[in-house]
């Protein structure tokens, strides 16, 4: 039974679980975060305003390189985004029960990067305004359009899996959060929806989060494939290829794992969380981690080895520029420090501590938002027909200022609303921790 | 001699008498035995009739045509019954860039947003290098068209590819889906003299172009209504540009008037990256038998070759 608050013999132990989780205010450290996140928001949206009065030449994009940071950092809130659906849903399903502390703190990186995503891609229209044609006027032909469709049915199930599971915990934050203030705990009321533990509502509940954890894999794999198909639909070298759709899916998975074993660093420390984050989920992370990275570096080797073995003429520009050209400093980087270094490292059982895992984190998310713009903007410096008689800045792309900076604030938009999602909820399932320990106790399966 | 030029006439016309063009002004037809409104001026003037005659009517019969707005609605149906083709000689080809500067200067493109190019090719390091002109080859299988979200950009009946800059979003998909590099984009508010920023924006002109859409070379359709030839055609000196109607099976370089097929047989006509599948509506003729020797311009003497493979 999912939290029997008034159990008597468990009462301590729930309640003590019920005020570890609660959400807390911000203390100094978290004000000065929000704050900060706050400002290079308030900045971003300043160069956006701009972007919009005086168009997007005042980024550095030009005809040829016609797509830079902005699509890459769209492709990156993609990737990223695709960790709600790998513990929501393939971990449920495989009945990894240590996933159920993570499960919240992923699917609100999902949701937030999903929203992100979306709204990098209105960033980076030449007509925001005409925003709507994509609706009046959509084509089924075009990827775009498939993406718009399948961003948004991703966005509507993530935003179900956040909150379908969050049911139960805001009926405990309605009846226990006694601090807050009044509207918080209005919200608290409206979203908990009447709900009074009752097993006929926690059999509806659970039956509805396994329907979604169903659906969501199809439209997961399918975000990522269509997001891949933007490139790989094309005729250019570097995109004109099969193996874009699982080589993306994969690298979003590992990058996703990295997002979470970062945050869950970082909510551990800040809300002192060591029994509910053990070392035992960092291990699992860890483990899940090297998977993943596998699989990723098993693509990668096919994505470059094998056009490299063959150097077709207008492959061979761009496999070179890559290898040993202007961008190859960027690309081994990339490649040792956010792949191979992490495996090697996450192999051995002391790298998978909290603290090298974090720090092995942080390397692979760097390196897959470099990876998408090594994905993304290279490319473009090799049209079929030469690109010539042009100017000097329009054949090597170098962002401006402004353009970083409207990047940047994405991210710390994503950043923000996963810092107040956590300010109002609880980062860890209240509900579902006190129903797996009470199940551990009684020695009884964990229904899931 | 017919009295009119008329819409079924115009197959005739192309045909055979394409030079007309050269002959009659730019913005006059003849409306001869329209006599109501027609005073007679007494100055004569010599005109090349279809059938090839020289004949010689009052100034009073020649009538400008009604500039006759072509609106983004109608722009997409294109004109009835053509099928517009072009063939680039490069054999003839001595980079004057006369046919940039016509383009950039009727389509008021400037160096940034160029529609046409013309860049030194060089295909293995043993052969010539020579001047290949390029623009949009308004392809029978536009990968452009194919991932427009918004059909802001479309394929016409008559073959030319289209761009409605009242509908395109900004997205820029159809410029990394063109293998060509054929697309352009107005990244900042172009700059126009006030009577062309003023003018009612066709599909057919590209003209005026907006801030934050895609524009392109069109095949100057307004051109071929008024039964004339696109700017880069009527520009170039040396008749490197054929352009005309695959259905007519004729192209014209405004000197001379051949059968299209037979001019791509006999010269081996073939067309750029014919392997992408995109099946290009410009020919090439390939760069044997020269008119001229090849020369370096100031560019390419500075920076070498634009292209080496």
């Amino acid at each position: 039974m999912r939290n029997k608050v008034t159990t008597k013999a468990s009462g301590d132990r729930t309640d003590a679980i019920t005020m570890d989780l609660m959400p807390r205010p911000f203390g100094r450290l978290g004000h000065i975060w929000v704050a900060v996140l706050l400002i290079i928001c308030a900045i971003g949206l300043y160069f956006y305003i701009e972007q919009i009065r005086y168009g997007l030449g005042i980024t550095a994009m030009r005809d040829y390189s016609t797509w830079g940071i902005y699509i890459a950092n769209f492709v990156f809130f993609v990737a990223i985004s695709l960790v709600g659906s790998l513990m929501s849903a393939i971990l449920k399903l495989s009945g990894a029960h240590w996933r159920t502390p993570l499960t919240r703190i992923s699917e609100i990186i999902a949701v937030a990067s999903i929203l992100f995503a979306a709204l990098v891609i209105v960033v980076d229209m030449g007509r925001p305004d005409r925003f709507m044609n994509v609706l009046l006027h959509a084509r089924i032909q075009s990827p775009i359009t498939w993406d718009v469709i399948v961003i948004s049915t991703y966005l509507v199930i993530s935003l179900l899996l956040l909150y379908l599971p969050l049911i139960p915990d805001l009926a405990i934050l309605r009846d226990h959060h006694k601090d807050g203030s009044k509207w918080q705990h209005n919200l608290y009321k409206v979203l908990a929806l009447g709900w009074s533990h009752h097993p006929e509502q926690e059999k509806i509940l659970r039956r509805s989060e396994q329907i979604l954890a169903i659906l969501i894999i199809p439209v997961a794999f399918g975000i990522h494939t269509v997001t891949s198909w933007l490139f790989a639909t094309t005729l250019r070298p570097g995109w004109d290829s099969n193996n874009f759709g699982p080589y993306f899916i994969s690298g979003a998975f590992m990058v996703g794992a990295g997002g979470v074993i970062a945050a869950m660093y970082i909510f551990r420390k800040a809300y002192s969380l060591d029994n509910y984050l053990t070392d035992k989920h960092f291990d699992y992370m860890g483990k899940l981690l090297v998977l993943l990275s596998l699989v990723y570096l098993y693509f990668n080797i096919n994505e470059y080895f094998v056009p490299a073995y063959k150097m077709k003429a207008a492959e061979s520009a761009h496999l070179k520029q890559l290898f040993f050209g202007s961008y190859s400093p960027l690309f081994w980087s990339v490649q040792i420090f956010g792949m191979v270094i992490p495996i090697l490292v996450l192999m051995f059982r002391r790298g998978r501590k909290p603290f090298p895992m974090f720090v092995i984190a942080i390397m692979v998310i760097v390196g897959a938002w470099f990876k998408r713009f090594l994905i993304v903007i290279p490319t473009l410096s090799h049209p079929f027909i030469p690109m010539t008689r042009v100017p000097e800045s329009w054949q090597h792309y170098m962002p401006t200022f402004k353009e970083w900076w409207i990047t940047g604030s994405t991210l710390a938009g994503a950043l923000l609303i996963i810092t107040f999602l956590s300010r109002l909820f609880p980062i860890i399932p209240i509900a579902e921790t006190i129903e797996h320990e009470e199940a551990a106790r009684k020695g009884k399966p964990i229904l899931d | 001699m017919k009295p009119t030029v008329q819409h079924n006439d115009r197959r005739e016309f192309l045909k055979k008498g394409l030079g007309i063009a050269a002959v009659a002004s730019s913005v006059t037809v003849l409306h001869a035995f329209q006599t109501d409104s027609v005073e007679i001026t007494g100055e004569m003037v010599k005109l090349l009739s279809p059938e090839g005659e020289i004949v010689e009517i009052d100034k009073g019969f020649l009538k400008p045509i009604p500039e006759v707005h072509i609106s983004p609605e109608a722009a997409r149906e294109g004109i009835p019954n053509r099928r517009f083709v072009m063939v680039i000689d490069l054999a003839r080809c001595k980079n004057l860039r006369k046919c940039h500067d016509a383009c950039e200067k009727m389509h008021h493109c400037g160096p940034d947003n160029e529609f046409l190019k013309v860049l030194k090719m060089q295909d293995t390091k043993l052969a010539a290098p020579y001047w290949q002109p390029t623009m949009c080859f308004h392809c029978d299988e536009p990968p452009c068209v194919k991932v427009c979200p918004v059909d802001a950009t479309y394929k016409r009946e008559d073959g030319i590819v289209l761009i409605d800059t009242d509908r395109c979003i900004g997205c820029r998909f159809c410029m990394v889906a063109c293998p060509y590099s054929a697309r352009t984009f107005d990244w900042s508010e172009p700059k126009f003299p006030l009577e062309v920023a003023h003018q009612h924006y066709s599909p057919e002109t590209s003209v005026p172009a907006k801030m934050g859409t895609v524009s392109k070379c069109d095949f100057c359709p307004d051109m071929t209504r008024k039964g004339e030839m696109p700017h880069c055609v009527s520009a170039c000196p040396n008749g490197v540009f054929y352009f005309g109607d695959e259905y007519e099976d004729a192209v014209s370089n405004g000197e001379e008037t051949v059968r299209l097929s037979e001019l791509l047989r006999d010269r081996a006509g073939y067309r750029y990256l014919e392997d992408m599948g995109t099946k290009p509506r410009v020919y090439y003729l390939p760069p044997a038998n020269r008119s001229f020797p090849f020369e370096d311009d100031e560019f390419t003497k500075n920076k070498g070759h634009e292209h080496e493979k």
